[in-house]
C-alpha cells in the first residue's frame, strides 16, 4: 500500500536530481532554462534538489566516463525507490560524438538503468519538459518507430533472389563487396 | 519609504505580465531553421552512403545483404541533428524535420531502416566496377557494417602490393 501511495505521489511532485557525468554543460543550461519562469516546471511539481537522497528522478547529462561512472552509480544507488532515470542529451542517450574516445564508456545506460531517453544536442527546453511529462504520465510519447522503408522491388528472375526477398541467406562474415575485381 | 518600495516592487511584478509559456498544453513550434530529427526518404535515396561516411556520430550503418540490395540503418541514439547527412545528400533524400519531442521509453523508436534496390549490370548482374585502374586506386575501402550487432566495420584493401590495410571495427 505504501508502495502504491509512493507511486501515486511521485507523479504529483517529482523532485529531480541533476547529474552531469562529463557533459559539455550545454544540457545543464537547458535544464536550468526549464526551471525559469518561461518554462515553469514547478507547475507540475518538478523541483530541482541538490541531493540524490531527496530525489525521485535523475536527469543524467553527459556520457558515462571511466572516471565518473562509479560516482554516477553511487548517486543512483543513493536515490530512494521508486526511481526514474531520464537520459537527457545525445551524450547520455548514446555516448555523443566522442563515444569511442578512450575516456568514454558510452551512454549512461552502460552504468545505470535508463527509463526514458530525451535525445538532442542539446534538447530544447520544451523537449526536456516533454520528456519529464512523458515520464510522469502527463503526456504520451510523440515518436514511434517508422515502418521499414523499402523501394519497390524490381523483378529480376535471372539473378539469385535476395535473402530479404525469400532467397538464400548470405553468411554475415562474407558479404558481397562493392566493385569486385 | 518602505511602503513605496514595496509598491514599486509590486508594480514591476504586475507590469511584467505573464511570461510562462503554456508549452506542454499548447504546441510551441521552433524557430525557422531549427534542425530536428532527420527523415529519410527511400524513394529518393540512391544508396550512395555519403550520409554514413559523413556522420560525425557514426549513427548510420550500411550493409549489403546481397548484390542488389543495400540496407541503410539509422540508429538515432546519439544523433546531434547536425545536418551533415542532409547537406551531403546529392538527391535531397534526407530532410531535417522540426520534430523535437523525441522523448521515449524505448530507444529503438528512433531507428529508421531503408532497404534500397541498387542498380547493377543488366548482363552480368554485378555492380559496376571502376572504369579505369586509376579510379580503382582511389577505392581504398568499403563499409560492411554488422547491423545486427551494431558494429561499424570498415575494410580496406591494399592499393599497391605489400601495402598494409587499415581495417576499422568499432562497437557502437
Amino acid at each position: 500500500m505504501l508502495k502504491t501511495l509512493c507511486r501515486k505521489m511521485m507523479g504529483k511532485s517529482c523532485w529531480v536530481y541533476h547529474a552531469n557525468s562529463g557533459g559539455c554543460n550545454g544540457c545543464d543550461i537547458e535544464v536550468l532554462n526549464v526551471l525559469t519562469p518561461y518554462y515553469d516546471a514547478e507547475r507540475f511539481g518538478v523541483k530541482l534538489v541538490a541531493s540524490p537522497r531527496h530525489a525521485d528522478a535523475m536527469l543524467c547529462q553527459g556520457p558515462a566516463l571511466h572516471s565518473t561512472a562509479q560516482a554516477l552509480r553511487r548517486a543512483y544507488e543513493a536515490m530512494p525507490a521508486p526511481k526514474v532515470v531520464i537520459a537527457v542529451g545525445s551524450c547520455a542517450t548514446g555516448g555523443g560524438p566522442w563515444f569511442d574516445g578512450y575516456a568514454v564508456m558510452g551512454g549512461v545506460d552502460k552504468v545505470v538503468p535508463v527509463d526514458y531517453w530525451v535525445p538532442g544536442c542539446p534538447p530544447r527546453p520544451e523537449a526536456i519538459l516533454h520528456g519529464v511529462a512523458v515520464a510522469l504520465g502527463i503526456l504520451g510519447k510523440a515518436v514511434a518507430p517508422r515502418a521499414p522503408l523499402t523501394q519497390p522491388s524490381f523483378p529480376f528472375p535471372r539473378y539469385q533472389p535476395c535473402p530479404e526477398q525469400g532467397g538464400q541467406t548470405v553468411p554475415p562474415g562474407a558479404p558481397s563487396t562493392p566493385n569486385p575485381k | 519609504m518602505a511602503l513605496t518600495s514595496k509598491l514599486k516592487e509590486a508594480w514591476i511584478g504586475i507590469a511584467a505580465g505573464k511570461v510562462t509559456l503554456p508549452y506542454p498544453l499548447a504546441p510551441h513550434p521552433p524557430a525557422a531553421g531549427f534542425r530536428g530529427r532527420p527523415i529519410f526518404d527511400a524513394s529518393k535515396c540512391i544508396g550512395c552512403g555519403g550520409c554514413a561516411s559523413n556522420c560525425p556520430a557514426r549513427e548510420i550503418l550500411i550493409f549489403d545483404p546481397c548484390q542488389e540490395l543495400r540496407v541503410i540503418h539509422y540508429l538515432g541514439r546519439r544523433c546531434t541533428s547536425c545536418g551533415r547527412c542532409a547537406e551531403v545528400c546529392p538527391e535531397k533524400a534526407i530532410t531535417m524535420s522540426e520534430a523535437f519531442e523525441l522523448a521515449t521509453n524505448s530507444i529503438a523508436d528512433l531507428e529508421q531502416r531503408l532497404t534500397l534496390f541498387m542498380g547493377s549490370c543488366q548482363r552480368c548482374g554485378r555492380c559496376f566496377p571502376a572504369p579505369t585502374p586509376l579510379d580503382a586506386l582511389k577505392l581504398t575501402g568499403y563499409r560492411i557494417d554488422d547491423v545486427e550487432a551494431g558494429r561499424w566495420v570498415f575494410r580496406s584493401r591494399p592499393s599497391a602490393p605489400g601495402e598494409t590495410t587499415h581495417d576499422v571495427d568499432i562497437e557502437l
